[in-house]
């Protein structure tokens, strides 16, 4: 049952992810895009992490996306706005990508051999245990990434203040 | 099976029932503001105006349906449905009442008790700000657009202040499902008079992301000509109307739950009645609060003007969010004080 839905959601994932890249208007885009979230998680329900879920869907899907969508429908583009790629770029973003492709599965290729570790805890991802393992093992990545958000908050406050003008 | 069966019949009575009282909530804003305003309101469809709801949803199914001929069809036609579907997902993990035991098994009257209640909500809440704003945008009219950025804006604000009013309600309940929450306020610790605080930014927010009087700037006839549903005619704008009903009921169940003991009532259990009935008695509680809100919500829609959009923001990011973490930092203290921690 378990494992049905984890190819169909893997299905959707994907077939989102990709209408993502192909849609021409960007507002579509994004709209695939948070469909595309909601199957993650669907994954990370599937692995029984409720809170990672429901954090997922509140920060990326309810608070990101929706400024995506702001400045884009603002911005309103179309494709007589856009300025046409050169063809250059076009070759070397294709070849990068290529290259990362093909680094992902060689990555992958080997891992059937590699030995399995312990049997995961899957009780790791409900909200108690994920408070404890946060706040007792893992406390100063914690900290010390709660303090980026801080630096990042101060910039982005300071970037949006008013200039003042002399008079 | 019989399990699914059970929930299935508690889906259609939780959805069924969350329609009547929306429906009735159109006729009770309209009586009420009739009674603020020293009038009679609907009185003539049926006796005391009763069959009111019913005509005009038969006058909103009647009219005719334009959808504006550049729009994007599907996006115009799928605002309104996530409106509707996002107000209507949130009543799944609200606990309506205790379990009613027939034949030995228990059978709880809440849909699902998911140990994340509280984030599902947000959850939801934060995805219903997408009706609003697809709606505006495939409307492909500039007002409609303003006002969708003007909807969105305000309720994404007032979310940070809401998640972080009800984190003091979180650390001294220890717990995310909305049931476990009901449970310990049982008797008359209601979490109000714990963290008062919270409760009243918890409202205020509240008021803001029904769009509510004084918040409802997305809707502004001199302005925005109507708002982000300018283009929207028939029961698409009715499913719009009344997706905002909808939020005012479900808003005034999570406040009951949260902050005033849910199915809760001091002295209640004392009576010595059969384990059924006491299941319908507490749902009953549960409802009078909620009505209560809900006639608070109108209430206030008649007793306080509007504000400008400008102060509005002031008051959410700089009156109510550092206002709730200065809470969150009292409770901390006062429970460390109190040997909670």
């Amino acid at each position: 049952m378990t494992q049905y839905f984890f190819y169909f959601l893997s299905f959707l994932a994907i077939f989102f992810a990709a209408l993502v890249v192909l849609s021409k208007n960007p507002v579509h885009s994004v709209l695939y895009l948070i469909l595309c979230f909601f199957s993650i998680a669907g994954h990370y329900i599937l692995l029984n992490a409720q809170f990672l879920a429901a954090v997922h869907i509140i920060v990326y899907a309810g608070a990101i996306m929706v400024l995506f969508l702001f400045v884009l429908m603002l911005m309103n583009l179309n494709r007589d706005s856009e300025p046409p790629k050169s063809w250059q770029g076009k070759v070397a973003a294709t070849l990068a990508a290529g290259l990362l492709l093909l680094v992902f599965t060689a990555s992958i290729k080997g891992a059937d051999a590699l030995p399995s570790g312990n049997q995961p805890d899957n009780t790791v991802g409900l909200l108690t245990n994920l408070g404890k393992t946060l706040y007792n093992d893992f406390m100063l990545p914690f900290e010390v990434s709660s303090i980026l958000f801080l630096v990042a908050m101060v910039g982005a406050v300071m970037i949006g203040k008013r200039e003042e003008v002399s008079e | 099976m019989e399990f699914i069966i059970y929930k299935i019949i508690l889906i259609s009575a939780v959805l069924g029932l969350t329609l009547l009282v929306a429906m009735y909530s159109t006729y009770a804003e309209r009586k009420v503001a009739a009674f603020m305003q020293d009038r009679l309101g609907p009185n003539r469809a049926g006796p005391f105006g009763l069959l009111q709801p019913l005509a005009d949803g038969i006058k909103m199914f009647m009219k005719e349906e334009i959808i504006p001929d550049v729009s994007n069809k599907v996006l115009f036609v799928l605002g309104p449905c996530i409106a509707m579907v996002t107000a209507l997902m949130t009543g799944v993990v609200i606990p309506w009442g205790p379990d009613l035991i027939i034949g030995g098994t228990h059978y709880p009257l809440q849909i699902t008790d998911v140990n994340i209640g509280v984030l599902y909500v947000f959850g939801v809440v934060s995805i219903g700000v997408y009706g609003i704003m697809i709606g505006g945008w495939a409307s492909n009219n500039k007002y409609a657009l303003l006002g969708a950025i003007r909807a969105s804006s305000q309720m994404i604000s007032y979310e940070v202040a809401m998640g972080l009013s009800i984190i003091s309600i979180i650390m001294m309940t220890g717990t995310l499902s909305l049931r476990e929450i009901v449970e310990q306020q049982a008797g008359a610790h209601w979490n109000v008079f714990y963290s008062p605080l919270a409760f009243i930014i918890f409202l205020i927010c509240a008021f803001a992301e029904c769009n509510r009087t004084p918040f409802d700037l997305p809707e502004c006839e001199t302005e925005l000509i109507g708002g982000y549903h300018t283009e929207y005619s028939s029961m698409k704008l009715g499913f719009y109307l009344f997706a905002e009903y909808i939020n005012m009921f479900i808003s005034s169940a999570i406040i009951s739950c949260v902050f005033f003991g849910g199915y809760n009532f001091p002295g209640v259990d004392s009576l010595g009645l059969s384990n059924n009935i006491m299941a319908f008695l507490h749902a009953g509680i549960l409802f009078g609060k909620i009505f209560f809100f809900i006639f608070f919500f109108m209430w206030v829609r008649w007793t306080i003007p509007r504000f400008r959009y400008d102060q509005l923001m002031n008051l959410g990011w700089k009156g109510l969010l550092p206002l709730s973490m200065v809470n969150i930092f009292i409770t901390g203290i006062v429970m460390y004080l109190a040997g909670k921690l």
